[in-house]
């Protein structure tokens, strides 16, 4: 049940926000923000219970929904699950705080879609029914399309749009793929279900499982983003007000990642494997594209929302890698990544409020006067560089351990992208902190809410930097056995269910 | 304990990093001079346990860093003796330039970032000389380029300085994603990345030669010359110069440049197994010397004479790894730290005196203004250009001269190289000198003499500049061999192809002689005839050879076209990104079609009674074509 309070408690949070702001809007904030800080501890509590060794599958609810179809409310919980929602929860609350006083018209309806989002975001997370997945899938792109559209910068709507259109897209093509995989199970076994478990090893023609796993993966792609579907993040992103570019950085974008590693590898994976070329080439493409296009860019926001493209290139890289590695990898730059772009989204926001321009060119020698925030740029613009000792490091350095393993040529370009990695971000401080000022500005440096915000941040980054271990050992791919150390030691990995979560019925935890 | 010599400067990195805005001046030089001082003195006490001790080697195992599959790389540290030269020219050299730079920087408004700065930068440098496992040492490697970008752009006001900052921390990142892949090519074959376990497994896994070995320590020499600014990647180091004086001596003499060469020595085994790589090692070093020494030459700047003067030795080092001289390198490393740090401090002592005048044309005569800095500047200078018999920087050069030759892997041409080098050394280094400090005062600033806290610091450099060279004295002198012993058990000992007394003293006294007569040439061009001198420096073929030393054989101009401006000039055209132009077009075609479509509906009936005529008409012939033809 622990499962369904996770994804209930922001619901009630959601609507009970909206209906106290009328009245109170301090309250309706304190209620979106308890409800995330709640939801934060369980995750938490759950994480510290369990032990960091445990693998398969630490909870699990099933309870049918609509069983003429073969539908059921179908949760489950693993390590990969349980460090999303922890990263989901934790950059959830944060996203609150920052938009105390950034928000301020239709205080209510904000915190009811921005909670919404999460919730949509941790069912993601969780689920483990293809129907019910979808369900959750579009629960977040709704309240999303809000956010930027209602609240956001001038363009809003276009951006809004743009979103919406971009991923209803990859969305209904994933539908027909849930929808084919649906009727291909039934039709080899007699059985209508959209239960993950079992349509795994659903047997299939080669063709037919490429052109489904290609339904899948585009909708992925489009959300991570890869090269060539990622035109609409900028936009999005660069017109979302802060929080909303804090949720979509930090934690839709991984929603794509997740889907990768829990449904594209696992439900097809020979299709995956023969595609896997084509794919890491895309990551390489996005990493170097997208580092460029983040270099070039006059507009803050638009510049980190570019290095996410160049970022989440790795996560592409690594997941096609089929190795443990880059798995784990992958799921630290998932988790990183969260973290330091939703990190330097909410510092433009916070220097947007002061100075009311997200243009490089009329920033500049900021430093002086604002020392803090500085400092605390300095090391998230570090960390998007990948210095040793900051968790994107250990990411990208696993991503790329592994992916090595898999493809040598592409490895070394995408090592070349921690190279325009750090063109882009250096490019950042100087632009904003270093240099002259025209204008002399007199502003207020971090406040203590800023503070609040962005000390548990720095912590988390350092943290994973010099210490990684408990995340590495709870995402442990869940199928750690002979064959995943066979595979880890042979030069080329062979298709397999590398990936695939061990049938639960052997570890099967009561309620 | 070990575990205290890096864990003390990154404490009190984090401590003035929280506190730089609120503690008084006097309590950031405590803590930051403070915290390099006990980590010396742990440097020494450890050293003495690790001396009495008898071992090779001491690990401490702080925890797991970072475990994954078959992966393992811990928080490890491992002293011994290669790492222990190290961290002693660290943590003294550094604990140094600390106490020197509260004079220097006394009248800084940012004196708490900047000891914060400095601390971490030794921190750093301390992880990389002390790590156990290569991720470990990757991670000082980086840190040491963070805080050579911090240090270099600390005066962020002016553009220029952050553009050499950017400068130095991008190329050493070019260097330092050729050791990651190294690094990842180490893990593939031997399973770890531990470096004892990788020296061990490696001469069983390849055997000399094989591509594979040759490759990686193609790579790892990559890292190796973007830290150690060797040639191709040795454009960051003269404009590196932008940051304050005690930041060069800090780059220059204790940490950053010799990362490098204290990569190639602790892999040596890979070295050792792929020839041709370890004959790169020395053709880039002897290249580089001698390009550095000609840079040297026609510079202006007192600091960038040093800049380059430090490319040029390090080049040295390079040919000493190049030919088997390990132990050499390290003992030239360890006698460098000590003149250059000596000598940059007293280039900024001069600095601070001529309130932060750099150019050497403007200063001249000084000796008389500031006599206790000439003397210990004169000291330096004659331990770089290795005057014979009393300098540190005669017998470590000297042998590595020597070894150019009469090494196994010695070849004729590096040591005529060294020795052309020793040539140039002499000449830049006393044109340096005599342009400061002889002749008459050129500038306009009344020179002020610099306090106490900056000439201590410069006196025991000059005592150490000195006397370091007499724990190792070449067979021709006395023949002590304490350094090299003390090495043995890491860095093999030179494999001699001959073993001549008589060729060895031709080739001290060859060196010798050459280093008086740069000296003297020296002495001529500046102070006896500089009007000859300019006529022949303005001659067309001279002057263009100078401007073309002077920029540092244009090397920024080359890669400023190659690879800066193709990148840039790509990124501006496609600004607004060309896949968004597919979509966007798409978005408008299919408006446009609306458009098109939207104006038939017009409201004007006979339009709509056309429409259906021609549709009627068109179905009928279709339906007549289809069936009577």
């Amino acid at each position: 049940m622990i499962l369904l309070y996770i994804i209930l408690i922001p619901v009630l949070g959601a609507l009970l926000s909206w209906l106290t702001a009328a009245r109170n809007t301090a309250l309706c904030r304190w209620i979106a923000l308890c409800s995330l800080l709640l939801d934060l501890g369980i995750v938490t509590a759950i994480w510290l219970g369990n032990g960091a060794a445990e693998n398969g599958w630490l909870y699990h609810l099933q309870a049918p929904w609509i069983p003429q179809f073969g539908i059921s409310l179908h949760l489950a919980m693993d390590g990969l699950s349980l460090v999303m929602l922890a990263l989901t929860f934790f950059l959830g609350a944060l996203a609150v705080l920052i938009s105390w006083r950034e928000i301020t018209t239709k205080t209510g309806f904000f915190h009811f879609n921005l909670l919404f989002v999460i919730t949509g975001i941790a069912g993601v997370f969780l689920t483990m029914d293809l129907f019910l997945f979808y369900f959750f899938w579009e629960v977040m792109l709704i309240p999303m399309y809000f956010l930027i559209g209602i609240w956001g910068h001038e363009r809003r709507e276009y951006a809004a749009y743009k979103f919406f259109i971009f991923t209803q897209a990859g969305g209904l093509l994933m539908l027909l793929s849930i929808l084919a995989l649906y009727f291909v199970h039934a039709s080899n076994t007699g059985v209508y279900t959209f239960n993950y478990f079992e349509l795994l090893n659903t047997p299939m023609e080669r063709t037919l499982a490429m052109w489904l796993m290609l339904g899948f993966l585009v909708a992925f792609l489009v959300k991570l983003p890869a090269v060539p579907f990622h035109t609409w993040l900028p936009d999005a992103h660069t017109e979302a007000p802060t929080a909303g570019s804090v949720v979509l950085a930090g934690l839709l974008l991984k929603t794509g990642a997740y889907g990768i590693l829990r449904f594209v590898l696992p439900l097809f994976p020979a299709a995956s494997q023969e595609f896997a070329p084509w794919a890491m080439l895309l990551g390489v493409a996005g990493i170097l594209y997208g580092g460029q296009l983040a270099f070039a860019q006059p507009d803050f926001k638009r510049l980190i929302a570019y290095t996410s493209v160049s970022h989440m290139g790795f996560v592409l890289l690594g997941a096609f890698a089929f190795n443990e590695l880059a798995y784990q990898g992958v799921v630290m730059q998932m988790i990183t990544h969260g973290i330091s772009t939703g990190a330097l989204f909410m510092l433009a926001g916070v220097l947007y409020e002061r100075i009311h321009t997200r243009e490089l060119s009329r920033m500049g020698g900021l430093w002086p006067v604002l020392p803090g925030m500085g400092t605390v740029t300095m090391i998230f613009v570090m960390a998007s560089l990948g210095l040793p000792g900051l968790g994107n490091f250990i990411a990208e350095f696993l991503v790329l351990l592994g992916s090595w393993q898999a493809n040598r040529l592409l490895t070394v370009l995408a090592a070349l992208g921690l190279v325009v990695a750090t063109v882009y971000s250096l490019r950042i401080m100087q632009k904003v902190f270093f240099g002259q000022t025209e204008r002399q500005y007199t502003l207020p440096d971090l406040g203590l809410r800023e503070w609040l915000i962005m000390a548990p941040l720095v912590l988390v980054i350092l943290w994973l930097g010099v210490y990684p271990q408990p995340v590495l050992k709870t995402v442990t791919p869940n199928t750690e056995n002979e064959s995943v150390k066979q595979k880890a030691e042979s030069k080329k990995p062979t298709a397999g269910n590398l990936f695939a979560p061990n049938s639960f019925q052997h570890k099967k935890q009561p309620l | 304990m070990l575990y205290l010599i890096p864990a003390l400067p990154f404490f009190s990195a984090l401590l003035l990093i929280l506190g730089w805005r609120t503690f008084s001046r006097t309590t950031v030089s405590v803590i930051g001079c403070g915290s390099i001082g006990i980590s010396a003195l742990i440097t020494l006490a450890q050293g003495w346990q690790f001396l009495q001790s008898g071992h090779d080697s001491m690990v401490q195992h702080l925890w797991t860093w970072v475990q994954s599959g078959s992966f393992n790389a811990g928080m490890d540290l491992r002293l011994d003796a290669l790492s222990l030269a190290f961290v002693f020219v660290i943590t003294f050299v550094g604990f140094l330039i600390h106490v020197y730079s509260t004079g220097y920087m006394a009248d800084d408004a940012d004196y708490g970032r900047f000891f914060a700065c400095m601390n971490l930068f030794v921190g750093a440098m301390l992880m990389l000389v002390l790590a156990d496992n290569l991720l470990l040492l990757y991670l000082g490697w980086e840190g040491v380029g963070l805080c050579s970008y911090l240090l270099i752009g600390f005066w962020y006001k002016d553009p220029a300085n952050g553009y050499a900052a950017r400068k130095a921390f991008i190329v050493t990142r070019v260097g330092d994603t050729a050791m990651a892949i190294a690094l990842f090519m180490l893990f593939q074959y031997t399973g770890s990345l531990q470096i004892s376990s990788i020296l061990e497994k490696a001469p069983g896994m390849w055997t000399t030669g094989h591509a594979t070995v040759v490759l990686i320590a193609f790579l790892l020499l990559g890292g190796a010359v973007g830290k150690s600014a060797q040639l191709p990647l040795q454009t960051w180091l003269p404009d590196a110069m932008a940051g304050p004086t005690p930041v060069s001596a800090l780059i220059h003499a204790a940490t950053m440049v010799t990362a490098g060469v204290y990569l190639v020595a602790r892999t040596n085994v890979l070295f050792d197994l792929a020839p041709a790589a370890q004959t790169a090692v020395a053709v880039v070093g002897a290249a580089t010397l001698l390009l550095a020494g000609c840079s040297a030459l026609v510079q202006k700047d007192i600091k960038r004479v040093l800049a380059y003067s430090t490319i040029s030795q390090i080049g040295y080092m390079f040919l000493a790894l190049g030919v088997g001289a390990w132990s050499a390198a390290i003992f030239h490393f360890v006698t460098h730290a000590f003149f250059k740090a000596l000598l940059f401090m007293g280039a900024g002592a001069v600095i601070v005196a001529l309130h932060h005048e750099q150019d050497m044309f403007k200063m001249g005569g000084l000796r008389k203004s500031l006599p206790g800095v000439f003397r210990v500047f004169l000291i330096g200078s004659a331990s770089l250009a290795a005057l014979p018999f009393i300098t540190s920087g005669f017998y470590s050069k000297d042998q590595i001269v020597w070894l150019a030759w009469s090494s196994a892997k010695g070849h004729t041409a590096y040591w005529v190289i060294a020795l052309a080098g020793a040539f140039l050394t002499a000449m830049y280094t006393f044109r340096m000198v005599f342009l400061t400090f002889y002749g008459s005062y050129r500038g306009h600033a009344a020179p002020h003499t610099p306090g106490s806290s900056m000439m201590i610091p410069l006196y025991i450099l000059a005592f150490l500049s000195t006397v370091a060279g007499f724990v190792e004295l070449p067979h021709t002198l006395g023949h002590v061999t304490l350094f090299s012993d003390f090495l043995q058990p890491i860095l093999p000992a030179v494999q001699m192809l001959q073993e001549s007394t008589a060729l060895e003293w031709t080739s001290q006294l060859l060196a010798a002689g050459l280093t008086f007569l740069g000296i003297y040439i020296a002495w001529v061009w500046v102070i006896q005839q500089p009007d000859g001198m300019r006529r022949f420096a303005e001659m067309p073929f001279m002057q263009w050879l100078r401007g073309f030393w002077y920029k540092g054989w244009a090397f920024d101009e080359l890669y400023n076209e190659l690879l800066v401006r193709p990148f840039v000039r790509t990124a501006r055209l496609n600004r607004r990104d060309l896949v968004d132009k597919v979509y966007t077009t798409l978005a408008r075609v299919t408006e446009w079609c609306h458009d098109a479509l939207a104006r038939t509906q017009s409201g004007l009936l006979r339009w709509y009674i056309m429409g259906v005529l021609i549709g009627a008409v068109l179905i009928l012939s279709v339906l007549i074509w289809r069936i009577y033809i």
